[in-house]
């Protein structure tokens, strides 16, 4: 079975989320509810660090299609982080770099949202 | 000489066994001789299918199964998945525009084309009652 699992934490008023392991089918749900969650709470500044992922599907992609549009206009943004090449490769064939706010390191999505106040 | 044996894993249609038929495909693939970039389009054109045979044709019933074989022949690589479930139509299949499909919310639908470019060629069949798609690199 893949193994996936998602470590949360704040930076000031910012959502971090962790992702570990293997982010398809089968585990896409658990980063649905983990998004749908904040976006409950209100929490819309989100960065998604993916040092430790280690694989994507479409089905991992799809959750950030779903729901980029709503937490930018709740005046939020996902920001995606710390990629490795195999995993950044699947979101560049679908031409994602353009649409989303990709970054090589957590500090920079940290800093995009501070100066953005 | 390459060898002319086919692999066969048999799996039920849940979403659960995608890992291990991923990595079914990508230790066979590892050992055909592709680099490592290779072997991860492979293992994800190969769920990207399986996904959509769970879905699509079985809609999510996992007491129905799924065959996937892999074998070489004629310097290519090839993986084919069989179901016995609804049959997927690529006629009228459209490429997905992606900024459109996030304007729509949308969370699925790249799947096909995913496939389409990883791989180097792409075909569905229906065999009797089973539909069969069958993908291939060239090594």
């Amino acid at each position: 079975m893949s193994s996936f699992n998602i470590d949360r934490r704040n930076i000031d008023d910012l959502e971090v989320i962790e992702l570990n392991g293997e982010l398809d089918a089968h585990t896409a749900p658990q980063l649905e509810e983990s998004i749908r969650e904040l976006i409950d709470r209100q929490r819309f500044k989100i960065i998604v660090n993916c040092t430790r992922l280690e694989y994507i599907s479409s089905a991992g992609l799809g959750v950030f299609m779903a729901y980029i549009e709503d937490v930018r206009t709740l005046g939020g943004d996902i920001k995606l982080t710390n990629l490795k090449p195999k995993v950044y490769n699947v979101f560049d064939l679908l031409g994602f770099p353009t649409l989303y706010d990709i970054l090589e390191k957590e500090e920079e999505a940290v800093a995009r949202f501070l100066n953005s106040h | 000489m390459p060898s002319r044996k086919i692999n066969k894993i048999i799996v039920r249609a849940s979403t659960e066994f995608l890992g291990e038929v991923r990595d079914f495909v990508a230790h066979h693939a590892g050992l055909s001789g592709f680099d490592s970039t290779e072997v991860e389009d492979i293992r994800l054109a190969v769920d990207e299918a399986m996904t959509n045979v769970i879905k699509h044709a079985y809609e999510h019933d996992s007491s129905k199964l799924i065959t996937v074989q892999q074998g070489v022949e004629n310097s290519e690589f090839w993986v084919r998945i069989t179901d016995s479930g609804r049959s997927f139509n690529l006629e009228g299949y459209v490429e997905p525009d992606i900024e459109e499909r996030i304007r729509l919310r949308k969370k699925g639908g790249v799947g096909v084309y995913l496939i389409r470019r990883l791989m180097d060629n792409v075909e569905y069949k229906k065999v009797n009652s089973r539909n069969e798609i069958k993908m291939t690199k060239k090594l």
